[in-house]
């Protein structure tokens, strides 16, 4: 059964729609990111599973029962929950044990219990050796260790983090997602992460909600979500991508200068004929300096170099084909050097062809 | 509906759908009652009397008919309309001294390279320090006529036989304001001056202007309305004081708008011409605010350059010690001299008689502290009524700050504007309005110490209002979520997090209230009672019975404990603590 439900959530705030119909459902368990630019609702939504703000319409529920209507809504002390703050919110006035024991406290825990978890926690989060220090003596990686101790040491039936990383530099963002992953793999906890890094997303969740203008495009695990993108938002905001427009025809769909054959690509379409929209990868498409031999099903076609720069990592091309009013990217290993101008023979792979809508 | 229990580690399971009403109220945070209670407190506070300031003030003495008589009376002589005109001349004339003073000094202060800046600063610190009041007295000790010290100097000098200075004039009068509220101009400029980058100044420079040139063309206009908010609260000070005029102004027979006040709460009381006739007041501080507020709003052309660059101070030569010498000058006329005329009368048997040691004695201290119950009870009342006011004044604004800025009612915002209204309510003003709704019967608060801590917790409501609003400011809401989404309620948060948090903060505003409260004339002068007297008014009745050496303890006393104030609270906010914001 699913553990957390929204049920066709909007919140207004006058005429602005911040959430639009969102229907959500997350498991035991699950690790589920919001993901997208920012005022797309993604933390008026997080906040209103918090309990901190009410919902104009619909409801959340929890194990079944309704936490949140627009009639009532359970104040967010009483809905067993924790949450992870963009600014961290740790108490100044308190050590960091006192910090991370202040839930299993008002919990009216033993002190000898609550003093054995906060220990057992803080060694979890490698931070039991400054437990008496104040946050204002932490760094702002070590703060954030100490809020998910606090956050995960009062078992919490559902974690919530609202863009928890954002603050930190670069190095340590790269590393504290892989934290916060291991802490879920460890506990278990039902989780709902915001982010508007694509990448934070990709490594931590089971699944991506990925939201635009209040309303979610497309949930999907990261797999998926990348390569089967179903909409043009989505695959723009998740990687690089380019798009193509072509026209179904018979058993043909004819792009700009050159056409596939229909009943290659991976996707089925809709059935009726007419234009239909593709998101290409630039990875997807190779670069050739010579014809192919065999020529693949009209799958490769003439074009010229028409920029180029170096990453170090790849080359990033933009190609010309021939005959068409296109550019597209292509992204290709840092030994395959082609200069501005060249001729050249791009391959397509229709299976890794995404139809979007 | 058994269980209404609702203990953490339990779900409310109830659907939304039944018992709507019932969840409502369940769900219902406690601080939500609390508003509506500080609302009442308010209107009791601030808008009862300014209400029956103005409903008084169309009233029929004893019958409490309608009528417009008594703005026929208040208006009707020329000698009160004289008392509106001195009063704003005297507005003006202050506000043009305290420019002549301060703005050289805030430029020295700010761009120059003038030595020992701090004694611009020990120069400010001690002209607030110093209650207008006190000044006034060091002046008469020192330009009475006849037998002040700089008369007798005079005559000593140039074997005349009368001396030449006579502080109980116009001038005298603006000159005393003027030493204790150039301050106002002061850091208003000078703190418009840090905000404009050197590059400004070098721009000119380049172009060919020199130093003196470039402050007169570029610096100072861009200060321009910062000045002019400073000179309208100078301006607004001036016309409200009550001390100054009364001390100066009754024996010269020079009639203002606060002495003239004061004579209608004479015998026979006329209260309700007192009402009509301090409505100018009322509305002249409330327009000027506004003009202010839209000058400020502006900031000039100054924030516009957003950061404001590099400072480094102009090298203006020898040009560094006249300066200089301006600000110790101005310390000492508007600090050292009354203060020293003061502390040397306290401790002389006859202060006429100079400094020698047969003249000198500890006795003033000991009676006023030990042997008078008169002035025992004032000191005491002094710092009761002080404390009694700053903690309720801090606790209401802490509330109505917090309510505000966690937006937790709509309309909260009508709580600030009454926290903020006093600003705009000259303190003679208040104290009238306080008399009118509060003195007489059903109430009949005249006489208790209630009526005075109600009318000192009105009048520096703004001041905690605005320190604690900036405490809770400071304080990320976040904070509190964590509390919450762990478990603990609205008031748990308070409790552990916010309370905490802002126990400097609220300390300080503390002080800020208290520091005035101890020493505030114009309010109580119209509300104590025989029983309730404080030492500012204890002060102004022995002055008027020329008692100048008990007088001068009672006020050297004042001046040891602020400075003790102010020195504890530096030391627990810092820098910032008093000479902020103001």
């Amino acid at each position: 059964m699913s553990k957390l439900v929204l049920r066709d959530v909007v919140k207004n705030y006058g005429d602005f729609t911040a959430v639009d119909h969102v229907n959500l459902s997350i498991d035991e368990g699950e690790f589920v990111s919001l993901l997208g630019p920012s005022g797309c609702g993604k933390t008026t939504t997080l906040r209103m599973i918090a309990g901190f703000i009410p919902p104009t319409q619909g409801t959340i529920e929890m194990d079944g029962q309704v936490l949140s209507s627009p009639n009532s809504s359970l104040p967010p002390e009483r809905r067993q929950m924790s949450m992870i703050f963009q600014s961290y919110a740790i108490w100044p006035n308190m050590t960091v044990a006192e910090n991370v024991g202040f839930g299993l406290k008002l919990r009216k825990l033993p002190a000898a219990e609550v003093r054995q978890r906060t220990h057992e926690i803080l060694e979890v989060v490698q931070m039991s050796h400054l437990a008496d220090r104040y946050p204002a003596e932490l760094s702002g990686g070590q703060q954030q260790r100490v809020a998910l101790a606090r956050a995960i040491v009062v078992k919490p039936s559902v974690l919530l983090l609202d863009e928890p990383l954002s603050n930190l530099d670069a190095n340590l963002r790269e590393e504290m997602r892989f934290e916060i992953r291991r802490l879920h793999d460890e506990f278990r906890i039902t989780t709902v992460y915001v982010t508007h890094d694509q990448g934070e997303a990709m490594v931590t969740s089971d699944r991506i909600a990925v939201m635009s203008a209040g309303r979610i495009e497309q949930i999907d695990a990261p797999y998926t979500l990348y390569n089967r993108p179903k909409s043009r938002f989505v695959a723009g905001f998740i990687g690089r991508t380019n798009f193509l427009e072509g026209k179904l025809a018979a058993d043909k769909v004819t792009f700009d200068g050159f056409e596939i054959d229909a009943r290659r690509f991976g996707a089925a379409f809709n059935g009726s004929d007419g234009s239909v929209r593709f998101s290409v990868r630039p990875q997807t498409l190779k670069l050739h300096s010579a014809p192919l031999a065999n020529g693949a099903g009209g799958c490769v076609i003439g074009g010229k170099i028409v920029e180029r720069s170096y990453l170090g990592e790849t080359w990033d091309y933009v190609v010309s084909p021939n005959g068409a009013n296109l550019q597209l990217r292509v992204s290709t290993l840092p030994s395959q050097v082609h200069d501005v101008g060249d001729d050249i023979w791009i391959e397509f792979d229709p299976e890794q062809m995404a139809v979007i809508a | 509906m058994t269980s209404t229990s609702t203990t953490i580690g339990e779900l409310d399971t109830r659907r939304p759908a039944e018992h709507t009403w019932f969840r409502k109220f369940l769900n219902l945070e406690p601080i939500n009652l609390l508003w509506l209670a500080i609302f009442l407190f308010l209107l009791v506070l601030v808008a009862a009397p300014i209400g029956y300031l103005i409903k008084v003030s169309f009233e029929e003495t004893g019958t409490g008919v309608f009528t417009l008589g008594n703005y026929i009376s208040a208006y009707g002589r020329s000698r009160y309309v004289s008392g509106l005109v001195n009063s704003v001349l005297l507005g003006l004339a202050t506000a043009a001294v305290c420019v002549v003073i301060a703005v050289p000094m805030a430029w020295a202060v700010s761009r120059s390279n003038m030595p020992m800046k701090w004694l611009a600063w020990a120069v400010v610190l001690g002209s607030f320090i110093l209650p207008p009041y006190l000044t006034a007295i060091g002046w008469i000790l020192m330009a009475g006529p006849n037998s002040g010290w700089l008369n007798w100097g005079w005559m000593w000098l140039t074997g005349a036989e009368s001396g030449i200075f006579n502080i109980y004039s116009f001038t005298g009068i603006v000159l005393v304001i003027a030493f204790n509220a150039f301050p106002f101009i002061f850091l208003f400029t000078k703190s418009a001056l840090d905000l404009i980058s050197t590059e400004m100044e070098e721009a000119a420079q380049i172009l060919g202007a020199d130093t003196f040139r470039t402050t007169l063309k570029v610096t100072l206009p861009l200060v321009w309305p910062s000045i002019l908010g400073g000179i309208i609260i100078v301006f607004l000070e001036a016309i409200a004081l009550f001390g100054v005029p009364a001390l100066l102004g009754i024996p010269a027979r020079i009639n203002l708008v606060t002495t003239q006040l004061w004579q209608f709460f004479g015998y026979p009381l006329r209260l309700e011409v007192a009402a009509a006739y301090a409505m100018p007041l009322l509305l002249i501080t409330l327009s000027l605010i506004y003009v202010q507020r839209l000058l400020l709003a502006r900031k000039g052309y100054v924030s516009q350059s957003g950061k404001g660059g590099e400072r480094r101070p102009i090298d203006i030569g020898g040009w560094r010690w006249v300066l200089l010498g301006w600000c110790f000058f101005i310390g000492l006329l508007a600090v050292f001299l009354p203060a020293g005329a003061i502390v040397q009368a306290s401790l002389s048997k006859a202060w006429g008689l100079g400094m020698s040691w047969d003249n000198f004695t500890f006795d003033h201290y000991r009676a006023i502290l030990f042997e008078h119950s008169l002035t025992r009870e004032a000191i005491a009342n002094s710092f009761t009524f002080a404390a009694g006011a700053a903690f309720i004044a801090i606790s209401m604004a802490l509330c109505v700050a917090y309510i505000v800025t966690r937006k937790l009612v709509p309309g909260a915002n009508v709580l600030a504007f009454l926290c903020m209204a006093p600003f705009v309510i000259p303190g003679i003003v208040l104290a009238i309005g306080f008399y009118a709704a509060y003195a007489s019967p059903p109430l009949a608060l005249y006489g208790t110490a209630l009526l005075i801590i109600l009318a000192f917790t009105a009048r520096f409501l703004p001041i905690a209002y605005g320190t604690s609003a900036a405490g809770m400011r400071s304080i990320n809401p976040e904070m509190e979520e964590a509390v919450r989404i762990l478990g603990g309620g609205r008031l748990r948060a308070i409790r552990s997090v916010v309370a905490p948090l802002l126990k400097k903060t609220l300390l300080g505003g503390w002080l800020l209230v208290f520091i005035p409260a101890t020493r505030e004339l114009s309010a109580a002068i119209f509300l104590v009672a025989p029983n309730t007297r404080v030492m500012s008014v204890l002060i102004y009745d022995m002055t008027e019975e020329g008692r100048f050496e008990v007088v001068s303890a009672l006020g050297c006393i004042i001046l040891v404990s602020t400075t003790f104030l102010v020195w504890l609270g530096f030391r627990l906010v810092g820098r910032d603590f008093m000479l902020r914001e103001r």
